[in-house]
């Protein structure tokens, strides 16, 4: 099977706000209007609330590892092994999480409970990536 | 609330030969679902023409007006289930609320797969590669998923099981009890693709690590095969061939928050909010207990998630499912709790929790290959971490 370019996302009528801060650097959630909860993947009312009233919200991009594998059986010829996933949970909301790939961090040291922060990098005119980084911890007090 | 305990019975069950990716059979899905159907009607003294209701799951190609031309089957009902391994009991569920409401009289609920031949479901990102190009872009959920690399079950389970050994020291030991059981139930059973090969500690040990912490023999296989069971009401069933098996209990469950644990688990604590609710439907509709189960029969698409199952269907305490594994615990024939007794999806086939449910049957009907003596209930779960199904069989 010939090498293959790793699948870009397509962004979806409810997620576009998402991808939309992504270009310019933000990460942005969805955030309900009425009752302030955050919501990913995005929905088109607020699983807490049934509120209607959608809108997006810049969060801190601070998080911690809930979760982490590292691949070393390859799946798919544009990903060569090994490689990480890893579930964040970001500071704003328990349970808020998105799944990313750790960057420049050696296999051995990753850790559930790791402080990370995310990182972009514009990959086509269309569609700029997060991943995230490890960093220290958030001291400032703000949640 | 009105419920369908112990009106209707499994009266006849049928299976193929298995085969896998390295070993696959020849036939078609088609053929093995009609040789499956066809075994399970012989099985319970019926003539095709006496099937009037089938039952398939969401991910099965068959059309199953084909399979009723092939077989002469009379059908007038139809049903299907969501949730490709989830939906394998709500088969059998809904094949009992269709013949209690009188819809069907004969339901058969079936399953047949081919993944040498159609979908390797380990590799089911591979299969889209070229649409995704095509689309720049991977459409919809799973585009929060793939462009990560997580392009495969194992890998979304690797993440709960990373996250359930930080939390409650969970250990490969643990999770190695219970392929280790499943396979010594398969070199008992003749029909288990791993019926010849008996499996150590250390050969757990040393198999290829697929996604950490998961190794080899962690993941299900993927088979080809097929499986059928059949469904009546109580009363017909004292009429027929075989010895009834009771439905007692048929539930199915979702989540309280839209999530899919496989690729997205927007809950970073295991709860399982699916099998947790599961548990107290099959629990309330049979009126038994954990202990009063005999034999489980809980799906095993990753040893983790039949650990997590073990926590939710109350046989231990949340976070206590890998010292339950335990001192032989999950094996016949002294163990408290035989799981899986045919060998189960890691060593006897991937038949998307249908071959569970006839291993179920074959307990209470005392044909097993791994005979637990004097078996009497049932637990048969389908697949979590993702909306799921059981049923409680009794003799």
């Amino acid at each position: 099977m010939p090498y293959l370019p790793i699948p870009l996302p397509l962004p979806y009528p409810e997620s576009e706000g998402f991808w939309e801060g992504c270009r310019r650097h933000e990460l942005t959630i969805q955030a309900c209007e009425d009752c302030g909860a955050y919501c990913h993947p995005p929905s088109p009312l607020c699983p807490a609330c049934r509120s209607w009233k959608r809108g997006w919200s810049r969060v801190s991009g601070r998080g911690t590892v809930a979760g982490f594998t590292i691949v070393t059986r390859a799946i798919f010829p544009g990903m060569p092994v090994p490689y990480n996933i890893v579930r964040v949970e970001l500071q704003e909301q328990q349970g808020l999480c998105l799944l990313g790939n750790l960057i420049d961090c050696p296999p051995e040291t990753i850790e559930i409970g790791m402080p990370v922060t995310v990182v972009f990098e514009d990959v086509e005119p269309y569609i700029t990536m997060y991943y995230f980084r490890r960093t220290e911890p958030d001291n400032s007090g703000e949640t | 609330m009105p419920n369908i305990k112990d009106k209707t019975c499994i009266v006849g069950i049928g299976w193929t030969k298995f085969g896998s990716m390295k070993r696959p059979l020849p036939e078609s899905q088609y053929t093995l679902a009609c040789r499956a159907i066809m075994a399970a009607i012989d099985d319970a003294g019926l003539r095709p023409r006496d099937i009037d209701g089938i039952m398939r799951f969401s991910f099965d190609s068959n059309d199953p007006i084909r399979i009723a031309d092939s077989l002469g089957l009379n059908l007038r009902f139809f049903g299907k289930t969501m949730y490709g391994g989830g939906g394998g009991c709500a088969c059998v569920a809904q094949a009992a609320a269709a013949v209690n409401a009188g819809l069907a009289t004969h339901v058969v609920a079936f399953r047949a797969l081919s993944q040498s031949q159609e979908v390797a479901f380990g590799h089911f990102a591979s299969l889209f590669a070229e649409k995704f190009s095509e689309r720049k872009g991977v459409p919809g959920p799973i585009g929060w998923a793939i462009p990560f690399g997580l392009m495969s079950p194992a890998q979304g389970a690797a993440l709960t099981a990373s996250r359930h050994f930080h939390l409650y020291g969970t250990t490969s030991d643990h999770l190695a009890n219970i392929a280790l059981a499943e396979r010594r139930h398969a070199n008992r059973n003749p029909d288990a693709f791993f019926y010849d090969r008996p499996m150590t500690r250390d050969d757990y040990m040393n198999s290829p690590m697929i996604s950490t912490p998961l190794h080899l023999y962690d993941c299900c296989q993927e088979s080809d095969g097929a499986c059928a069971v059949i469904v009546t009401s109580t009363e017909r069933a004292k009429d027929l061939k075989q010895q009834p098996v009771y439905i007692m209990a048929a539930a199915q469950a979702g989540m309280w928050y839209p999530n899919h644990a496989l690729i997205l688990d927007k809950i970073p604590e295991i709860v399982q909010d699916e099998t947790w609710q599961l548990a107290e439907a099959l629990y309330g509709m049979s009126g038994i207990t954990p202990s009063d189960v005999d034999v489980a029969e809980i799906y095993d698409h990753f040893t983790i998630h039949v650990l997590c199952a073990l926590e939710s269907f109350g046989f231990c305490k949340r976070g206590e499912g890998g010292p339950f594994t335990e001192g032989g615990r999950l094996e016949w024939p002294d163990g408290d709790l035989p799981l899986n007794t045919s060998g189960g999806h890691l060593s006897e086939a991937y038949i998307h929790g249908l071959n569970l449910i006839v291993d179920g049957v074959r307990q209470l009907r005392g044909t097993a290959p791994a005979q637990v003596r004097d078996a009497e209930i049932v637990l048969c779960a389908s697949g979590n971490a993702v909306p799921t199904s059981g049923i409680i069989l009794r003799r």
